[in-house]
């Protein structure tokens, strides 16, 4: 049983600022269903270039519940300037603390509002993207964990994966991750005061898996609905991408066709041009 | 607040005429059943009396059974003591959803020079034997498949299974913690060598598990020292707990029936009103091959871990597959597996009841369940509430 707060349970057994709101001045998601959490923050800025109404929408474990809530109360009042710079540290503070394996759902915190006010400001981070993808498992890549080491001074594999998930599925990339502590260590030890602005940050793993989900729901889907089939993402790992096939698609004798055809080509036209659809039986 | 308790696959409550059949042996009689005076004397008979009644739960001789701390050491004696047995075979064989105690032992051993082979499982999560005529060769050791899964219930072939083993000459073990007191065994009608139970999934306490090992098998001891269990487990044996596991042996006979029937038919109704009243559910698993007491329910759009606290707050107890109550970032390796997808994973959920589960309590579960749902996916950006 996780160690939670009185706060942090409090939090997500009363949710603030649960909902949508109608056009938002700023909204950002990050997460999806097939990486266990996602979540939709969006503001309304008042007349004065304050945030006056904060809403979110999680899927997700307790953690990341209560840390959406939290977020949307830390930045209401704040000019969008202010907001950016909360934190994922500020988030875990605020519920009084999260425990090390949980610390991704602040940081998912963050990211949804760094989305969310670059978006208030007319910049698409998904058009951004990439660094070297370290961890397949979770698709992590070098400049995320570059980005949390620095922040929150982690200094093992453990606080990474606690922070990032990196680390956290087949453990192949411990020995890479370790590298790029040491060279992130390196780099802070060598300029010890660094008070950076936040970052336009690139398209992280779990908007890449997102932005998966959506190319399959879009433009794969439909079209295999007409012939009767249906398709079901199974796993991503790295630039391979599990799919499963439902109804008449299995009798299909061309369904292999079909999704090399279809399904590789628009995830290499939507999402990236190293995707490997693999079909399981 | 009204308790709960629907998570009989992770342990269960200690059954108090267990307690009371133990109690004596801490106070009064805690004598060394190995000591030649009235003491030990008294104690060894009661010893040799728990192991007839563990024998007699899966139809084995008493003889054939030693007992263990737990059912993660039963497996370990078995595996790693045939492996000592036959240091020529260099290959393992097992499932790609049994239980870390057998599948994180098997992977260990890849590293010290065995190969492995993991059976994979359909959708519904059941095993076919079709592909094991290839799979086994001179070459392999044992084969370790489980009676029962944990997580969804379902019950493997192990008969069928078994007699493509045997007619290869591999040793045949199965880790069936969870079958032994839910479903009847009969291991003289079996192909099984080696069997491992636990003692607190059949209301005996933790600390205790034991072994099946029948008759003739070779078998290296895994802790050598004594000459207690005729050798093949050494270690003063845990009296109080031995009692405890006969008398849990001994109710679980009795209970059988009951559990196939009343416990099953409570199963079904919970399953069957839980799925009406929510909608995108899944049952998860072969229904018609499966633990009596066991329901593994999807919720598509929420969140494993949020399920089981807003149901704990109710005061009911579960479990679930998602990443976030496994400990480890990756959800259920089971319904992986069996090419669930991701989106019913995370929001998993097992029921798992057992003899004490009442009617009222279904009904409480019943009645807890579909606002929880509604509420979660009320919050998730991908909900529509049920």
């Amino acid at each position: 049983m996780w160690n939670y707060t009185e706060k942090l349970k409090e939090h997500f057994t009363n949710p603030r600022n649960v909902g949508v709101i109608e056009e938002p001045d700023g909204i950002g998601e990050v997460g999806s269903l097939a990486c266990g959490d996602a979540l939709k923050f969006m503001f309304k800025l008042d007349d004065n270039n304050r945030i006056k109404e904060a809403k979110f929408q999680t899927f997700g474990c307790a953690s990341a519940i209560a840390s959406a809530s939290a977020l949307t109360e830390m930045v209401i009042g704040k000019t969008p300037e202010e907001a950016a710079g909360i934190t994922n540290s500020d988030i875990a503070d605020y519920l009084g603390g999260l425990p090390e394996e949980k610390m991704h759902c602040s940081v998912m915190g963050k990211e949804a509002l760094e989305a969310a006010i670059a978006q208030s400001r007319g910049i698409d981070l998904k058009k951004q993207l990439e660094g070297e993808i370290v961890c397949k498992c979770f698709g992590i890549t070098d400049r995320e964990i570059e980005r949390v080491v620095k922040e929150n001074q982690l200094t093992t594999v453990a606080d990474v994966t606690h922070y990032t998930k990196a680390g956290g599925g087949c453990e192949t990339c411990h020995s890479r991750i370790e590298e790029i502590i040491a060279k992130t260590r390196g780099d802070i030890l060598k300029k010890p005061v660094e008070l950076q602005a936040p970052q336009k940050r690139p398209l992280s793993n779990i908007q890449r898996m997102k932005l998966i989900e959506e190319t399959i729901e879009r433009e794969i889907r439909p079209s295999l609905r007409t012939d009767g089939g249906d398709i079901d993402l199974l796993d991503i790992e790295g630039n391979k991408v599990l799919v499963t096939l439902r109804g008449a698609c299995t009798a299909c004798p061309s369904s292999d066709f079909t999704l090399k055809g279809l399904v590789q080509s628009k995830l290499r036209e939507f999402v990236s041009d190293d995707i490997e659809v693999v079909v399981e039986p | 607040m009204r308790t709960v308790y629907a998570d009989n696959n992770a342990t269960t409550r200690v059954a108090p005429e267990v307690v009371e059949a133990m109690l004596p042996y801490f106070s009064d009689f805690y004598g060394n059943p190995s000591s030649m005076h009235l003491f030990g004397g008294q104690v060894e008979k009661n010893v040799i009396e728990a192991r007839e009644k563990v024998a007699q739960l899966i139809n084995a001789d008493p003889s054939e059974i030693i007992f263990t701390s737990c059912g993660t050491e039963s497996d370990s004696t078995a595996i790693r003591g045939t492996l000592g047995s036959y240091p020529e075979k260099k290959h393992l064989v097992t499932s790609r959803v049994e239980h870390p105690a057998v599948l994180n032992l098997c992977r260990h051993l890849t590293k010290n020079g065995y190969r492995l082979t993991e059976l994979p499982v359909d959708n519904l999560g059941n095993m076919s034997p079709d592909d094991l005529p290839e799979v086994i060769t001179d070459a392999t050791a044992i084969v370790s498949i489980m009676y029962a899964n944990n997580e969804t219930g379902v019950i493997f072939p192990i008969e069928e299974i078994g007699a493509v083993v045997k007619s290869r000459g591999a040793v045949f073990h199965s880790d069936a913690v969870q079958a032994v007191g839910k479903i009847p065994l009969d291991m003289s009608k079996s192909s099984l060598d080696l069997l491992s139970l636990s003692g607190h999934k059949l209301h005996a306490p933790k600390g205790i598990g034991a072994l099946y090992i029948r008759k003739g098998t070779k078998l290296t001891p895994f802790i050598l020292g004594g000459h207690q269990e005729r050798g093949r487990r050494a270690g003063t044996e845990n009296v109080p707990y031995i009692i405890g596991l006969g008398k849990a042996a001994e109710l679980a006979r009795k209970h059988m029936d009951d559990e196939n029937t009343r416990v099953k038919a409570l199963r079904d109704r919970l399953e069957r009103e839980i799925i009406k009243r929510c909608s995108d559910t899944r049952v998860n698993g072969d229904k018609n091959h499966r633990l009596p007491n066991t329901t593994n329910i999807s919720f598509e759009f929420v969140e494993g871990e949020s399920i089981l606290l807003l149901l704990s707050d109710k005061g009911i107890a579960a479990s679930s597959g998602s990443a976030c109550t496994s400990g480890s970032l990756e959800p259920s390796h089971v319904l992986r597996a069996m090419g669930i997808p991701f989106t019913f994973v995370h929001g998993s959920l097992r029921l798992s009841l057992s003899r004490y589960t009442t009617d009222r309590d279904i009904d409480y579960i019943i009645e807890h369940i579909p606002p929880i749902i509604s509420r979660l996916r009320e919050i998730s950006p991908f909900g529509k509430s049920s």
